[in-house]
C-alpha cells in the first residue's frame, strides 16, 4: 500500500455554493484509472469530509459517484446562508484547501 | 425530425461575448435566443436593495448586440431573472435598458414582461403549504413579514404564453434557467427532457466547453430524440467530459435536477462526441411531479461599516488572537447598552478565507484585518467601528516595541460605510399553477 496524493490523481478540486444554503466540492479525475483508484480505496465517504471539515456527519449531505465525468462530488450543509453576517467567502469557492490535503491509499504497482 | 436551434450569446447578459461568436453563431439560424441575466450566487444584497449586480453599460452593450440582429431576423429573443435578481426593480431597469435601446437603434417589436415578484400576503395565506428547500427552517409568518423582496422562480410555461401571445422579446422576472432555453422548443411539442437538459448547459453559454468560458457563445440543437452542443468560437470545443462534467457544477446532485414541476432525471443520459468540437446527449428525462416554484427572499440584517488595515510587527502577529480577545472585549464593554450589533474580525494569511476551519493558521510576515461591524442602523456601525478601528491602532500588548500605531491602514478615510446588508431568509417551495406568472405585453418603439 502506498499513499497518493489527490492532486496526483485528480485535475480539478474546487468548491462552490449550491444555492445559498449548501456547498458542494467536485473531485474530478485524470482519467479512468485514477477515477477507479479513488472508488476502490473506499475513502470517499461522509466521514471523511466530516472530519476535513470538522462537521457532525449527518450535515454532510450527500457523496456521489459520478463516472460520466470521473467525479465524486460531495456536498455539506453551509455555517451559514451565502452572504449572511460572518461571511469569508460569498461563492463558497476557495473552501477547497481541506481536500488537497487527501491522500489515496493504492495497491503497490497500481 | 424536426429541429429547433438555441443560441445562447454568454452566460449572464452583462458579461459580455465576443462580436464575432455572436455572428458565427447567427450562421446557425437559431430558432431562439435564450440569456440568463441573473443569480443567487453573488449574494443577496442585490434582491434586497433591489439593484443589479450585472453592470448597466455592460447589460446594455450586450443587448445592443443581440437585439437589432434578432429583431431583423425574427429571431425571438428571452431573457430570463432580469437585472441579476429578478424582481421588480430589476426588472424596471433591465425594461428601461432595452426601450432606450429601442430609440437609438429604431426598434419596433412587441415586449413581454414577465414579474416574479411574490405578495407577502398571499404568502402569509399560504404559509402551511409551503416547505423548506434545504437545511434551513419551515417558514413562520415573522420571517415572511421581515422579508424585504420575496420571487419565485417560474418555469417555461409564462414564456410559452408569451410566444402564443406573438412576443418578439420576452423579459421576465426571476427564472428556473433552463426554461428560457426549453420554452420555445416546449412549445413546439419537443419532449421536456432533452429540452431542459438542453436549457441548463445552455444557460452557462460555453462553461461547458473547453476551454471553458461564461463570456463567450453556444449552439444547442434540439431534436426529437436527444440535442447536440457546440460552441461557436473556433478555439473550443465540447468533448464529452466538458458536457458531463458540467451537471456537477454548482450542483448538489448531477443526476437529479428539480425544478419547478418536476425533475430533470439525467441517470440514463448518453454522450457522444459527434465531431472534434460538437457532443450529442441523449436519454434525458423530465420526471413529473407536483408543481411547485422556488421561492428566494431576502430580511435586512443591519448595515455595515468596514476599516481595512495590514499588521506587520511580528511580536502583535505572534499574539494576534489574544490582542482581538482583548480589543472584542474593549468594544463590548464600552457599548455595553448596544443591542444587535456583530463585530467579525477577518485575518488574512492566518484565516481570513476558512475561520476555524482553516487546516493550517500559520501566519506570515504579515496579516491583513478586515474589521467587519453590523449594526442596526449606518450611524451605530459607523461608531462601533470606529471605536474598535482605534482601540486596536493604540492597543498596548505585552512586549510591545512599535508604540506608534500597530495598524497599517491603506486609505483616509479608513472606515468605509459599507450600506445595507441582507440575508437570505426564504428558500422555500410554495405549490402552485403553472400560469401564475402572467405576461404584460407592450408595444415598444415606434
Amino acid at each position: 500500500m502506498r499513499n497518493v496524493a489527490i492532486t496526483e490523481l485528480a485535475h480539478v478540486v474546487r468548491s462552490k455554493n449550491s444555492g445559498p444554503y449548501e456547498l458542494t466540492f467536485d473531485i474530478i479525475f485524470k482519467d479512468l484509472s485514477c477515477f477507479d483508484l479513488a472508488v476502490k480505496s473506499g475513502i470517499f465517504t461522509p466521514e471523511l469530509f466530516a472530519s476535513l471539515y470538522k462537521i457532525p456527519v449527518q450535515d454532510v449531505l450527500g457523496v456521489i459517484e459520478y463516472p460520466p465525468a470521473l467525479a465524486i462530488k460531495a456536498t455539506i450543509v453551509r455555517m451559514r446562508p451565502a452572504g449572511s453576517v460572518g461571511e469569508t467567502d460569498v461563492y463558497g469557492a476557495q473552501q477547497h484547501a481541506p481536500l488537497l490535503t487527501i491522500t489515496v491509499p493504492v495497491e503497490q504497482g497500481e | 425530425m424536426k429541429k429547433l436551434t438555441v443560441l445562447s450569446p454568454t452566460a449572464i447578459l452583462g458579461y459580455g461575448f465576443p462580436k464575432q461568436s455572436f455572428l458565427d453563431g447567427l450562421t446557425h439560424n437559431p430558432d431562439v435566443i435564450g440569456v440568463d441575466a441573473g443569480s443567487v450566487d453573488p449574494g443577496p444584497y442585490y434582491l434586497g436593495a433591489g439593484v443589479s449586480f450585472t453592470d448597466r453599460a455592460a447589460v446594455k452593450r450586450d443587448l445592443a448586440l443581440i437585439l437589432p440582429e434578432a429583431l431583423k431576423r425574427n429571431i425571438p429573443v428571452i431573457i430570463g431573472s432580469a437585472g441579476g435578481a429578478g424582481a421588480h426593480p430589476h426588472l424596471d431597469w433591465n425594461r428601461e435598458i432595452i426601450e432606450e435601446l429601442a430609440v437609438e437603434y429604431k426598434l419596433h417589436f412587441k415586449l413581454a414582461v414577465i414579474p416574479a415578484d411574490i405578495d407577502r400576503d398571499y404568502l402569509l395565506e399560504n404559509l402551511d403549504k409551503t416547505s423548506a428547500l434545504g437545511p434551513l427552517p419551515e417558514l413562520t409568518a415573522e420571517t415572511v413579514k421581515e422579508a424585504e423582496a420575496v420571487v419565485a422562480q417560474m418555469g417555461w410555461e409564462p414564456f410559452v404564453d408569451a410566444l402564443e401571445q406573438g412576443a418578439d422579446v420576452i423579459l421576465a422576472g426571476r427564472t428556473y434557467d433552463p426554461a428560457v432555453f426549453a420554452a420555445y422548443a416546449i412549445k413546439l411539442g419537443f419532449p421536456q427532457g432533452p429540452a431542459l437538459h438542453m436549457g441548463k448547459i445552455l444557460e452557462c453559454a460555453a462553461i461547458a466547453a473547453d476551454p471553458g468560458s461564461g463570456r463567450d457563445c453556444m449552439v444547442g440543437v434540439l431534436d426529437e430524440e436527444g440535442f447536440t452542443l457546440f460552441p461557436t468560437n473556433p478555439q473550443r470545443r465540447c468533448t464529452i467530459k466538458s458536457v458531463a462534467a458540467h451537471s456537477l457544477y454548482e450542483k448538489s446532485n448531477p443526476w437529479l435536477l428539480p425544478g419547478p414541476g418536476g425533475a430533470l432525471d439525467l441517470s440514463q443520459a448518453k454522450y457522444q462526441q459527434v465531431d472534434e468540437r460538437t457532443v450529442r446527449v441523449t436519454g434525458s428525462k423530465h420526471v413529473h411531479a407536483e408543481y411547485q416554484v422556488k421561492l428566494e427572499g431576502v430580511r435586512l440584517a443591519g448595515y455595515r461599516t468596514l476599516a481595512i488595515a495590514g499588521l506587520r510587527d511580528p511580536i502583535l502577529i505572534k499574539q494576534l488572537d489574544h490582542v482581538l480577545q482583548e480589543v472584542r472585549a474593549a468594544v463590548q464593554d464600552n457599548f455595553e447598552d448596544a443591542k444587535g450589533y456583530n463585530l467579525h474580525f477577518l485575518t488574512y494569511g492566518v484565516n481570513g478565507v476558512m475561520g476555524e476551519l482553516e487546516p493550517t493558521p500559520t501566519p506570515g510576515h504579515e496579516v491583513g484585518l478586515v474589521i467587519d461591524v453590523v449594526a442596526p442602523t449606518q450611524e451605530q456601525a459607523n461608531t462601533i467601528c470606529s471605536f474598535c478601528r482605534s482601540t486596536m491602532l493604540h492597543f498596548g500588548y505585552p512586549g510591545r516595541i512599535s508604540t506608534a500605531g500597530n495598524l497599517a491602514l491603506p486609505y483616509s478615510p479608513s472606515d468605509i460605510k459599507a450600506g445595507p446588508v441582507y440575508e437570505f431568509c426564504i428558500h422555500h417551495l410554495l405549490p402552485a399553477e403553472p400560469n401564475f406568472f402572467k405576461p404584460e405585453i407592450l408595444e415598444v418603439g415606434k
